[in-house]
């Protein structure tokens, strides 16, 4: 195959845009679309200062060197969440991104150190499956660690395929909440929650994956085991399943939902945000916010 | 099972590690569905770069198998 803008050996197969591009005009390609999302939905300006959560993998150390290298104050946070084996490993990949970039600024919680607990034992404690506890943490630890640190934004490395994904479970349970809230930018809100965004919402999770290797970018490949029999994986693997047969369709799926279905199910008027009896944190429920509740449940003696 | 004549070899790390062998000259595309890969969910990669489904590969070629997907919630 050969690269549609300058006929060089192609690297990659880009069948939802009829094209193929070489390694330079991939990575140009690349830069553009986050670029492109991130002028199109206003989500920064260049002045602001940027908390990009990082985990290890490959989407949110290619969001961060992107912004890196774009010129942003872009800084990361890293949440040890304590699962076994995997986060040790995950630190090390963050670690080896740093040691490339020294001007690159890395915040870092530990759950167990700072909070007490752990993602596995939160699990097994609260009879739920992993996703929750941890989504419950990571969401928390974003907006407070912004707050005290003063950015102006949180990033986060969500890709095309990770909200397609999010959009297709949504949809199969009509969770019309979410719906209203599934946008690129949650714009911040009086009380305390921060602006969150997703510049990676232009590029699938395979093209990620392809500027990461093509760059040096060393990732954390291994899946979180506590992610095993996920939904999202399912829902994933079926929109895959329609995109090789009809390219395109993700995109089409996703971003027409960005502009004809998430206007009619977006609330007016939010909940108020109160703060938190016990840690200040925005709540929408009077009294204690979710984490403060599930932290005393999970530190509690058993 | 490895053995000592020429041959492509394909290797994928995740979930678990897996090797397959094939023999003479295939299209990285016919190799994914011989391996019942959807191209849309991996990454091949040979060397530095990356081979698109109409690459040829042949004896002698270590190519990796990539899983481009990863899940659980956000």
């Amino acid at each position: 195959m050969k690269c549609t803008k300058c006929g060089g050996r192609a690297v990659i197969d880009l069948k939802r845009h009829n094209s193929g591009f070489c390694k330079e005009h991939f990575l140009e390609y690349f830069d553009g679309q986050v670029r492109k999302a991130i002028d199109d939905f206003a989500m920064f300006e260049p002045e602001d200062r940027i908390l990009v959560a990082v985990s290890g993998g490959k989407d949110s150390l290619v969001l961060w060197d992107a912004l890196l290298r774009f010129g942003y104050q872009a800084d990361g946070l890293y949440i040890d969440l304590g699962i076994p084996d995997y986060a040790p490993a995950s630190t090390a990949k963050v670690d080896a991104f740093l040691e490339h970039r020294p001007e690159a600024v890395l915040r870092r919680v530990s759950l167990s150190d700072d909070h007490g607990y752990a993602i596995p034992e939160a699990a097994r404690r609260l009879r739920r499956a992993a996703c929750s506890p941890c989504g419950l943490s990571k969401r928390y630890i974003f907006n407070r660690e912004a707050l005290q640190g003063g950015y102006d934004v949180v990033c986060t490395g969500h890709n095309l395929d990770d909200e397609a994904a999010v959009l297709f479970g949504n949809m199969i349970r009509w969770q019309v909440g979410y719906l209203g809230r599934q946008y690129p930018v949650l714009e911040e809100r009086d009380g305390g929650l921060i602006r969150k965004v997703k510049p990676l919402i232009r590029v699938t999770e395979k093209e990620t994956a392809a500027y990461a290797v093509l760059t040096g970018i060393d990732y954390m490949v291994e899946e979180c085991p506590m992610a095993a029999g996920a939904r999202s994986l399912l829902y994933k693997d079926l929109l895959n399943q329609l995109e090789a047969r009809s390219p395109g369709s993700k995109q089409q799926f996703l971003w027409g939902f960005f502009e004809h279905g998430q206007p009619a199910f977006e609330e007016q008027e939010g909940a108020e945000l109160t703060p938190c009896s016990e840690c200040g944190q925005p709540t929408s429920r009077p009294g204690r916010c979710a984490f403060c509740r599930m932290t005393e449940s999970l530190t509690a003696p058993a | 099972m490895a053995s000592d004549k020429p041959c492509i070899r394909v290797v994928m790390t995740v979930p678990e590690r897996k090797e397959w062998e094939f023999r003479g000259r295939h299209s990285v595309e016919k190799i994914l569905r011989r391996l019942e890969l959807n191209p849309e969910s991996v990454i091949v990669i040979h060397g530095d770069t990356l081979l698109t489904p109409d690459e040829m590969v042949e004896n002698g070629m270590e190519i990796e198998v990539r899983s481009a997907i990863s899940g659980g919630a956000a």
